[in-house]
């Protein structure tokens, strides 16, 4: 199957606490692959980081055949991100915000309408401000910026939240239409219905890593590989430094107890007494809600 | 790059058309910004005429900050933000077109700040060139200044306490030179206005090209 | 990594720290008592011997800082190394601004019988005091190495401005503090007070050296203990989820001490020293080789 996506061993940090802790993934072409896994387990960090939005820290990585890391300017307009919020602005009208996207993206005007249409934002819906529309349909309305732009890759962060029955109906059918065209979706979701009625594969995230991401290949075969080469050189240079003092030897850690398929936690908080509690540190507010 | 300003210049002012944020809320907090210093000062008039630059663009300063808080405020208020960078704009582009919205704001902001100065401090305007032209600068250079620092600041936590402390201290060399150049206009001080007015423009110019020099990088997520 | 001899490193610093203190001591005996007091100021000219060197190494600092940052945001050059110097002058730069005002300030005092005056040079030191604060308050408010240096290098550029209109404020502007005391050929001091001035010079100059390096070596010693915690987190991060998927080795350079805790199932560890930490979990899935993901010290 032709890859859309490749992750390997991606790590990605943001300050001292790593959001992607090596993560396996492979996109396939046309697939609509969703992402599970408990709150906290990178899935909004990992799409991110196919959207181009997030740097890599380590690890291999390649996105419509572009480095994500080093080429995301270019990478970033093929993408189409609905995350946990919608991107709109409040004060002007569904079509003022959709005509808006199009122009961004340097697509012709005619674009917005048709996925206002599409969405069933039409007449007063489409011309109110946005701040009065429900939640479902500002949903549409942020559904429509991306339909019409019609991005290759379409990553989308629990995009089944808090609709009704009917918008749940329309995203499904919007979804399975972009990937017969040939798009990719991706999608992050807690919601079982999604998993049988819509996914043709579902991954499962753990950790900042994916546990069964990795799509079997045959041998010799895979798209060229981008490396984080600019990062990894901006990053090196601890080298020719002159000789700093002894560090003191590292104190000698209990024995971890044996390790179960769940490795205990607990085991960290003796490194983190031994290494002057720094570790407490890791963890910044701002990151906790991230999934 | 000029096509996407316009796109993000019609973006921003067409919002604010709707909100009125600046007409409604800043208008009238320079307003009360300039009616605090009236009271600190005890009403002693030909002390207040003396200081009405200087108060004049204090006002300014004030009104400034909070102007672009609002502007990038618009963007990360719904996440749009990350739509600007996955979408074609260049970053020159944006930066330039939301520092002219500002500006603009800025524009009707001084003009209100004009009135209130000739109203409450007894000010007499005079040399109306050199205050337009001081006046039109400044607000490009305050302008400028102040989208490239808020956007940085409003990816990063205690932001509305940094953005004060990171823009005004840039935003000194403008203020001063602009007051200079009022006091001359008003015939308050000897020196000339017009090189004061040249001094300004540099740092204008310097303001808004690194600006669109760097944006790019401070769009990026901190 | 023991070694018997110093290091050259630590050779150069206690050279630098004990050369600056008998420079300054130096500074200290002629200024107070060797020197001559002026015609003019009386006593107060002693003030020539500490305030014009300490408000050079201002500069100093802050020029460090811009042209590290420059090097930092060059393609071809960029490299950590240059963050650090440039943090490294901010920060001493900003000490010897705090000084220069202080001292400037007695020394006002003393001549002037002011303590402070709004003209250019004085007013512009300010407002680099101020830029200077802001600049180290953004660091400390960016979490990511790479794009906390890249910001702050930008506004280190715009403190490089402000120090250069700072230095020419006395040729430019119409200001109460004095021009340049030395401008070649014809100085307007001669004799013990050039002399001691000069000397000043050199003193505060050591001085500047040797806080810059050492805040340097601070500055790497807290990267290589990053590195080291970035180990740690990504294995703590790994150890969140339920079965873990593979044993994954994290080869941090430069980083002592190594953490290792036996995994089940895992080969030997690595030895310390060699600066790899094994994170644990069983290696339970399909993807079993043991992958090695570098984390480059930042």
């Amino acid at each position: 199957m032709e890859l859309s996506a490749r992750f390997r061993s991606a790590v990605a940090f943001a300050g001292q606490y790593p959001l992607l802790a090596g993560a396996d993934l492979d996109v396939g072409t046309g697939e609509i692959l969703v992402l599970r896994g408990a709150n906290g387990a990178g899935k909004t960090s990992l799409l991110r980081a196919l959207a181009g939005l997030l740097p890599l820290f380590a690890g291999e990585a390649m996105v419509l055949g572009l480095d994500p890391t080093v080429d995301a300017r270019r990478l970033r307009p093929q993408v189409g991100l609905l995350g946990h919020h919608n991107g709109l602005y409040e004060e002007l009208s569904a079509e003022q915000n959709v005509r808006f996207a199009v122009a961004a993206a340097r697509l012709p005007k005619g674009r917005a309408g048709e996925a206002l249409d599409r969405v069933g934002l039409t007449g007063r819906l489409a011309s109110v401000p946005v701040a009065k529309l429900s939640a479902g349909q500002r949903r549409r309305v942020a559904l429509a910026a991306l339909l019409a732009r019609r991005p290759p890759l379409w990553l989308l962060d629990e995009p089944h939240a808090g609709l009704d029955a009917e918008n749940r109906e329309l995203l499904d059918q919007v979804l399975k239409e972009v990937a017969s065209f040939g798009g990719t979706v991706v999608l992050a979701s807690h919601d079982e219905r999604t998993w049988d009625a819509l996914a043709t594969r579902a991954v499962t995230m753990s950790g900042g890593a994916v546990l069964d991401g990795v799509l079997p290949t045959p041998e010799g075969s895979g798209p060229a590989m981008g490396q984080a080469v600019e990062l990894r050189k901006a990053l090196e240079g601890l080298e020719g430094l002159p000789d700093l003092p002894d560090l003191p030897d590292a104190p000698d850690l209990p024995d971890a107890p044996d390790l179960p398929d769940a490795p205990d936690v607990h085991d960290v908080h003796h490194v983190h007494e031994a290494t002057g509690g720094q570790l407490h540190q890791a963890v910044p507010e701002e990151v906790t809600n991230v999934a | 790059m000029w096509r996407d300003a316009w796109v993000i210049a019609g973006k921003d002012l067409r919002i604010e058309a709707r909100s009125k944020v600046a007409l409604n809320q800043l208008g009238p907090y320079a307003i009360v910004v300039l009616l605090i210093f009236g009271f600190a000062f005890d009403q002693d008039r030909p002390l207040l005429t003396q200081a009405a630059p200087g108060l004049f663009w204090v006002g300014v300063v004030f009104s400034g900050v909070l102007a672009v808080q609002r502007s990038l405020g618009i963007e990360s208020a719904d996440g749009a933000l990350d739509n600007l960078r996955l979408s074609r704009l260049e970053p020159a582009g944006i930066f330039l077109g939301k520092t002219v919205a500002v500006a603009l704001q800025l524009v009707v902001l001084e003009l209100l700040l004009a009135f209130g100065v000739v109203v409450l401090f007894h000010s007499e305007l005079a040399g109306a060139g050199l205050l337009l032209a001081s006046g039109l600068v400044s607000a490009l250079g305050v302008a400028a200044a102040g989208v490239a620092y808020a956007t940085v600041s409003s990816g990063l936590r205690a932001r509305e306490t940094l953005l004060p402390l990171l823009l005004v201290p840039v935003l000194a060399p403008i203020v001063l030179s602009a007051t200079e150049a009022w006091r001359s206009a008003l015939g308050l001080s000897a020196a000339d206005g017009w090189r004061w007015l040249g001094l300004l423009s540099c740092f204008t110019a310097i303001y808004v090209a690194g600006g669109v020099v760097c944006f790019g990088s401070l769009m990026e997520e901190t | 990594m023991r070694s018997s001899r110093v290091p050259s490193h630590a050779l150069l610093s206690r050279a630098l720290g004990w050369s600056a203190l008998a420079a300054l001591a130096v500074d200290a005996w002629w200024g107070l008592w060797v020197s001559p007091p002026d015609v003019v100021q009386g006593q107060f000219v002693r003030m020539l011997y500490v305030h014009p060197a300490v408000a050079t190494m201002c500069y100093a600092g802050f020029g460090l800082c811009a042209v590290a940052s420059i090097a930092w945001l060059w393609p071809r050059l960029r490299s950590p190394r240059w963050d650090r110097l440039a943090v490294a002058g901010a920060e001493v730069g900003a000490v010897f601004c705090a000084a220069t005002l202080i001292t400037g300030s007695i020394w006002g005092r003393a001549s002037w019988g002011v303590w402070w005056t709004w003209d250019a040079r004085l007013t512009l030191t300010a407002i680099l005091f101020a830029l200077s604060l802001g600049y180290l308050a953004l660091r400390r408010a960016i979490a990511t190495p790479s794009a906390r240096a890249t910001v702050s290098s930008m506004v280190a550029l715009l403190m490089a401005l402000t120090v250069v209109v700072d230095h020419y404020a006395t040729d430019w502007f119409v200001t109460l503090h004095q021009g340049e005391t030395l401008p070649v050929p014809s100085p307007t001091v001669h004799g013990w007070q050039l002399a001691t001035m000069l000397e000043s010079f050199v003193a505060f100059g050591l001085l500047f050296a040797w806080l810059v390096v050492h805040r340097y070596r601070m500055e790497t010693l807290e990267e290589r203990y990053d590195a080291g915690a970035y180990t740690l987190a990504l294995r703590s991060r790994r150890s969140e989820g339920g079965s873990v998927a593979a044993g994954l080795t994290v080869a941090a350079k430069h980083t002592t001490p190594a953490v290792v805790l036996p995994g089940a199932g895992a080969g030997a560890g690595a030895g310390t020293g060699t600066g790899t930490g094994t994170l644990g979990g069983a290696a339970a899935s399909s993807v079993s080789a043991q992958r090695t993901v570098e984390v480059p010290a930042r």
